[in-house]
């Protein structure tokens, strides 16, 4: 059974629809991501599991029960918001307390210090109990944040973007513990960001949002690999998928219909046999290198297509090289940006 | 993390041109402390000391002054005087080398306490009201909302006292002259259109989030605003105080149109303070001395909130 769920829930602000629609089902103890561009409703959608926002149409429903009507505080929700959640009068300790002294659920002083040591402990910003708020680093300050959304055990946690405001490193060390945290507690996490990378690492499903419609939900490989449209393809995937008119690279038709080509810059191969191509910019990422290359486009005009090299070297800037596409790696779009279904191609199994 | 809006200067001032402003400022302060430091002088000179041509810097200080102005007094023979025997304090000494006699305490405490009275009631009653009225207005959806807002700053736009005649006259209809609940409700409403402004300004800078947080982790919208909107609202809250109190503290022309008696402030009182042969000048400085102490007190208590208060958040941490 569904948890926690919207079901066809509608929201506007005057004359946009900030949510349309959308259903969206959580299991226990899932972690479901959601990806959009600006103004797709991600926040929306959190704020209407939180309460702070009332649906015009649809229902809310948390831990079974639905909670259209209710108030945040009988939610038992927890929400990290994108910034500003800290109360700056307060120390790091009495944030991390504040949820745990809330009326109705006041525990006795030695367990709430007890319970905010261990959180504390848990993101490491013990030695910071005594500062107070303003005395943060950002990425102590996001730690605080997070804790004071884990020091209770709610039954849904709502994290609107809450690592973005980091450094890449801090980043990623919050993101590996952040998923650990998630699956020691069981915690039932929704959670939006822009960085596909949390994305595809955090989430056990990814919900792609297009102007406050749920386009796609799916396990993260499953929206790589098979996106529903153009627009949920290129939600993932750095550099994002090469979009081609049929014919570009060699490419065949594929099915009636097809109007746009989709190939992952790691489908496009160098050196084999191929298509003529010119290597006009190299990046070299350490592992890897994004070439982007100048190949002859279907009727003539050339066309830039980006590819991702392993650890192939020999190629330079300028370079005339081939290129060609993985056999079975390429996904067909039609007129509207959704994907056709192969026939008996299939999409094939890709590299593990 | 509210991100520091304070301005710096583009490039870093020379030495000479800190010297200068420094030396700009400290002149600037010293002539505008002239006024009151003559106040604060005059309050210890005798009658012919404080009213000689030319003025007197250097002199014999006197408490007679603040003698004068927290006693009555009466001019009496030397004989009756010799009659009562050696005088019981330092003041009754000091009158009676004038040949007076202390008959019983001025009037000047009763005035000099409701003036405390009506300054920080009115000053609660207009932050108290302006702190909910700019909450509700930043918060709430309300119709006609812009409106409202520029009717209540629309009662500013002309001084208070173009209005004295009507409010003479519903006061003494309603019974509400020479009362200190009507002066207090009478400054509270003129004070009130500043509070509401000033508070919008600083209820309108604290984020959202920060209540949503709390209503989210279990507490009522008026426990939120209790522990996370009045805190962070602190400085603004003493910077409109200050305001406050002070016009509610030196208003003088209503107090003089509408108290005469029982509910009359320092304002009109201290000024009319008469001596043998006119006014008694050293009393009266002695009496605005004592009047000043209060919004200096009440300042330099709140001066550290009052400094990011002022500036309207432009320095807040
Ligand atoms: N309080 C609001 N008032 C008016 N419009 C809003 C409000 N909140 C969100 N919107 C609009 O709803 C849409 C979705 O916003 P949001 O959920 O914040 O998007 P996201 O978080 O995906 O960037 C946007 O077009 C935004 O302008
Ligand atoms: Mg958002």
């Amino acid at each position: 059974m569904a948890e926690v769920a919207l079901h066809q829930v509608t929201k506007r602000f005057g004359e946009t629809t900030a949510v349309s629609g959308l259903s969206l089902d959580i299991a226990d103890g899932e972690f479901i991501v959601l990806l959009g561009p600006t103004g797709a409703g991600k926040t929306t959608t959190l704020r209407l599991f939180a309460g702070l926002e009332q649906p015009e149409e649809g229902s809310v429903h948390i831990a079974g029960h639905e909670v259209t009507c209710q108030a945040p505080a009988e939610r038992d929700v927890a929400f990290v918001f994108q910034q500003y959640s800290l109360y700056p009068h307060y120390t790091v300790f009495e944030n991390l307390a504040f949820p745990l002294r809330a009326p109705g659920r006041r525990g006795s002083p030695e367990a709430i210090r007890r319970r905010v040591q261990e959180i504390a402990e848990m993101l490491r910003i013990e030695s910071k109990l005594n500062n107070r708020a303003t005395e943060l680093s950002g990425g102590e300050m996001q730690r605080v944040s997070i804790g004071r959304a884990l020091v209770r055990q709610p039954n849904l946690f709502l994290m609107d973007e809450p690592l973005s405001s980091l450094d890449a490193k801090l980043r990623e060390d919050l993101r590996v513990e952040l998923k650990r945290i998630q699956r020691e507690l069981g915690a039932t996490i929704l959670y939006v960001t822009h960085d596909q990378l949390e994305a595809m690492t955090l989430a056990d499903r990814i919900g792609v949002l297009a102007e406050g419609r749920l386009v796609q939900i799916d396990d993260p490989r499953e929206v790589y690999e098979r996106p529903t449209s153009v627009y949920a393809a290129q939600r993932l995937g750095s550099p994002s998928i090469n979009l081609l008119r049929p014919g570009t690279l060699g490419l065949e038709n594929g099915p009636g219909g097809t109007e746009t080509l989709g190939v992952r810059p790691e489908d496009v191969v160098l050196n084999g046999r191929g298509v003529a191509a010119r290597v006009l910019t190299l990046e070299h990422l350490g592992v890897e290198s994004i070439a982007l290359l100048e190949v002859a486009g279907a009727g003539g005009a050339p066309q830039q297509v980006h590819a991702l090299l392993g650890s192939q070297r020999g190629v330079a800037e300028g370079d005339s090289v081939t290129a060609a596409v993985r056999p079975g790696a390429v996904l067909y779009f039609d007129g509207e940006g959704r994907r056709l279904a192969t026939g008996t191609t299939g999409l094939q199994e890709r590299r593990p | 993390m509210s991100v520091s809006t304070k301005a710096y200067s583009v490039s870093e001032s020379g030495k000479r041109t800190k010297w200068l402003a420094g030396g700009m400022v400290v002149v600037y302060a010293l002539v505008s402390m002239i006024p009151l430091v003559w106040i604060v002088l005059t309050g210890f000179k005798s009658p012919p000391d404080s009213i000689a041509y030319p003025p007197k810097v250097v002199f014999e200080p006197t408490m007679e002054g603040y003698v004068n102005l927290f006693t009555s007094r009466s001019r009496q023979t030397p004989e009756y005087i010799e009659s009562l025997g050696p005088p019981q304090t330092w003041y009754d000494a000091l009158v009676r080398e004038r040949n007076m006699v202390i008959t019983g305490p001025s009037r000047f405490l009763g005035r000099y306490w409701n003036s405390i009275v009506i300054g920080f009631g009115s000053t609660f009653l207009a932050v108290f009201l302006g702190t909910l009225a700019a909450y509700a207005f930043s918060r709430f959806r309300i119709p006609l909302k812009d409106d409202l807002l520029f009717f209540i700053l629309s009662t500013r736009m002309m001084p208070p006292i173009a209005v004295a005649i009507p409010i003479f006259l519903m006061y003494r209809e309603l019974g509400l002259s020479d009362t200190a609940l009507g002066i207090i409700l009478l400054y509270t409403a003129v004070n009130l259109s500043l509070s509401v402004w000033l508070l919008k300004g600083f209820v309108d800078e604290i984020p959202r989030e920060y209540e949503e947080a709390a209503v989210i982790d279990g507490y009522s919208r008026l426990q939120a605003f209790v522990k996370v909107v009045l805190p962070q609202m602190r400085a603004g809250i003493a910077a409109t105080a200050i305001f406050c109190l002070i016009f509610a503290w030196n208003e003088y022309a209503f107090a003089l149109l509408l108290t005469s008696g029982q509910a009359q402030t320092a304002p009109p009182f201290i000024p009319i303070i008469i001596g043998e042969g006119g006014l008694d000048w050293p009393a009266v400085a002695a009496g605005t001395t004592l009047f000043l102490l209060p919004v200096v007190i009440f300042t330099v208590l709140l001066r550290d909130q009052l400094l990011r208060g002022i500036t309207f958040g432009a320095v807040r941490k």
